[in-house]
């Protein structure tokens, strides 16, 4: 049996599907261009398997019954776009904070405020990595293409549940429109590499939810099994109870932020073109880009190598945390770097940190459209 | 007998943070107690809160509780109760809470009529936050935000409730813990959204500025503007004006409720019954 199947389908309905096939048994979602055909899609999808879908009130409510689901012990789906994640802000992080596992699919469109509901943008980049308010860390992945809407979607189930947290998965009107085919994982393949969330099987009077490894996540029991405890967004003890007690604090937060920090090796996932090449030579060109824009870098980077100047491109599928290491390695090797992006340096910071250079170049636009192969040439030729 | 509650406390939370002759604990006795007179399983309740004196309501009780952001309680609870349509999911929220931030989840969960309690501790103020303008707070009354008497219109919450087409609807108060329990039990074998307006007292923070600095003045004070419904319904109408009725308000058996009719979703998808029309519903428009 073959175990891929080509479909022909766009990045929105993919993303959908995916959901579907990785486990996911609800979605609490509202209209919003340019990602209402996640919430079109799943409202077919999630009644055909058992699961339910459903048009909430607003943007806070949609996140939150996703996240009650959550709660109950399910797989669980949200999908919006910017003006959307500004409002579920709140409740993003009432779910880093209890470490309920929670797919967001967000995708981006032009702001800020209402900007360009119909247009491309990755202007979402940086409320990715800080949507609400407080300490934890944000697990952000980008698909750069119709396949990896369906891949990234998949993935972002699985990390979820492995780290117990909100994951975005973010697509671009670009991206998210796209009609066309794409080559994916058998659903038999993509049940069969499912990992859940972690359980506790002993006696109910020995467990304790937050009470873990100093770098692992909360174990949450689903709901109605036995095991009762509690879920608060004020700080908690073992059992989720509040408490104000100095060192469970302290501890509670370093946990969040160790929990992702110190496994990112499990997170980064990067594509590198046209990079195996590279020796660090004079006029060697990297290309720093992610989601749909690294299909124009890609367009260019073929002409640019037609026309002598040796380029290639650095593409993060995890955006957040940043792959310091492997940035560092073609930053450090490589003199001329472009970053391309549909914002302004919301991505090119994060390389300017990481590499600790500042002479990094940078593409940016910020009108809605896309960028050509054409333009990412013409900045190459003339910056470098 | 004296009732014996230890078995759905967390005993080891107590004493809880609410003040000195506050109303929730006597609404929270009485909630316990309707959970037993129903004979379910603790593991088949869940209790969601918010934010505010009520938030803490689910911390003290033996459930599967989920303390929630501000306002959202309703949100929250049903995306469980999509997922659980079996169980009793139960929501806590003060009139703040339920009535002001989180007034369009109150309002949508009532018109989808899922199975949810939705029980509001009504106290007429922001009382963790110590006495802002809630709602509920009568027009002239005195808040810290307010310091000249409060302009701002009051909310009948139940009427907000049956207009928003929750299909039980009843008001009690914390004077009458015996009323209280059996409200309890008849919203919750409901099946459908339970709107229930609880009045209670805050003699801290409502009563410190508007004489009613004891806990019985702010309890008398209750008691006068409230009437049972059958009462309330003879009174000539101009002298309803300042009276709550109290009781059940609106119980409608026959509507639908939302996972029973989710479930047509479902068995329409799967090809177990036909797509549903206009047809299938009593009311068209």
């Amino acid at each position: 049996m073959a175990d891929t199947r080509e479909v022909i389908s766009s990045g929105n309905h993919l993303a959908a599907l995916a959901a579907a096939d990785a486990g996911c048994r609800f979605m609490g979602g509202y209209p919003i261009t340019p990602s209402s055909e996640v919430i079109e899609q799943m409202s077919d999808l999630l009644p055909k398997r058992g699961g339910s879908c459903i048009q909430m009130e607003d943007e806070i409510a949609a996140v939150a019954a996703a996240i009650g689901a959550g709660m109950a012990g399910h797989r669980t789906l949200t999908a919006t776009s910017g003006p959307g994640i500004s409002l579920k802000a709140e409740n993003l992080g009432l779910a880093q904070m209890c470490e309920v596992p929670l797919v967001v699919v967000n995708v981006m469109r032009g702001g800020p405020s209402t900007g360009l509901p119909t247009r491309v943008s990755q202007g979402d980049v940086r409320q990715a990595k800080n949507p609400s308010h407080g300490d934890y860390r944000s697990i952000t992945l980008c698909a750069g293409n119709l396949a990896e809407c369906y891949t990234e979607t998949v993935r972002a189930f699985n990390l979820a549940d492995r780290f117990m947290q909100p994951v975005f998965v973010l697509l671009d009107e670009t991206i998210g429109h796209m009609h066309g085919k794409a080559i994916l994982p058998t659903e038999e393949a993509v049940k069969a590499a499912i990992v859940p969330r972690k359980q506790f099987t002993g006696a109910p009077s020995d467990y304790h939810p937050y009470e873990c490894e100093h770098d692992q996540p909360a174990v949450l029991n689903p709901m109605f099994t036995g095991y009762r405890y509690h879920f608060t967004g004020l700080h908690h003890d073992k059992n989720g109870f509040p408490t104000e007690e100095i060192e469970t604090c302290r501890k509670l937060i370093q946990r969040l932020e160790d929990k992702v920090m110190l496994h990112t090796d499990e997170l980064e996932l990067n594509e590198e073109f046209m990079l195996d090449d590279m020796t660090g030579e004079e006029g060697e060109v990297l290309i720093i880009a992610y989601g749909s824009v690294s299909l124009a870098a890609k367009e260019s980077i073929r002409h640019l190598r037609a026309a002598g100047i040796k380029a290639g491109l650095f593409r993060p599928l995890t955006l957040w945390p940043s792959p310091e290491k492997s940035i560092r390695k073609y930053t450090d090797m490589i003199k001329n770097v472009l970053c391309v992006e549909l914002n302004i340096r919301q991505y090119t910071e994060e390389v300017e940190r990481v590499s600790s250079r500042l002479d990094i170049q940078g593409l940016f636009k910020v009108n809605g459209r896309p960028i050509s192969p054409h333009e990412i040439v013409s900045k190459v030729k003339e910056v470098f | 007998m004296a009732f014996n509650y230890d078995q759905y406390l967390r005993l080891e939370k107590m004493p809880t943070l609410w003040c000195w002759g506050c109303g929730d604990g006597v609404i929270l006795k009485a909630f316990i107690r309707a959970i037993e007179k129903m004979g379910v399983n603790q593991d088949d309740v869940c209790v969601v809160s918010g934010i505010g004196c009520s938030g803490r309501f689910s911390s003290y009780v033996d459930f599967n509780t989920v303390h929630t952001t501000h306002g959202r309680t309703v949100a929250f609870a049903t995306g469980i109760k999509m997922m659980h349509p079996d169980k009793i999911v139960v929501c806590v929220a003060g009139d703040g809470d339920a009535l002001a931030i989180g007034g369009n989840h109150t309002i949508h969960g009532a018109r989808r009529n899922i199975d949810i309690t939705l029980i509001i501790i009504n106290n007429f103020i922001y009382g963790l936050t110590n006495s802002q303008t809630s709602p509920t707070t009568p027009q002239g009354m005195w808040t810290v935000t307010q310091k000249v008497g409060n302009i701002d219109p009051t909310f009948d919450a139940c009427a907000l409730g049956i207009a928003s087409g929750a299909s039980f609807v009843a008001r009690e108060t914390m004077l009458d813990p015996k009323k209280l329990e059996k409200i309890f039990v008849k919203a919750m074998e409901h099946r459908g959204f339970s709107f229930l307006d609880i009045l209670s007292n805050c003699h801290i923070n409502l009563g410190r500025k508007n004489k009613m600095v004891s806990a019985m003045d702010n309890l008398n004070w209750i008691d006068s503007i409230t009437m049972p419904v059958k009462k309330y319904n003879e009174l000539p109408e101009e002298e309803r004006l300042n009276i709550l009725p109290t009781g059940i308000l609106k119980e409608d058996t026959k509507v639908r409720e939302y996972c029973d009719m989710y479930q047509d979703i479902i068995d329409a998808h799967q090809g177990k019954r036909s797509n549903i029309t206009q047809d299938d519903f009593e009311k068209k428009i």
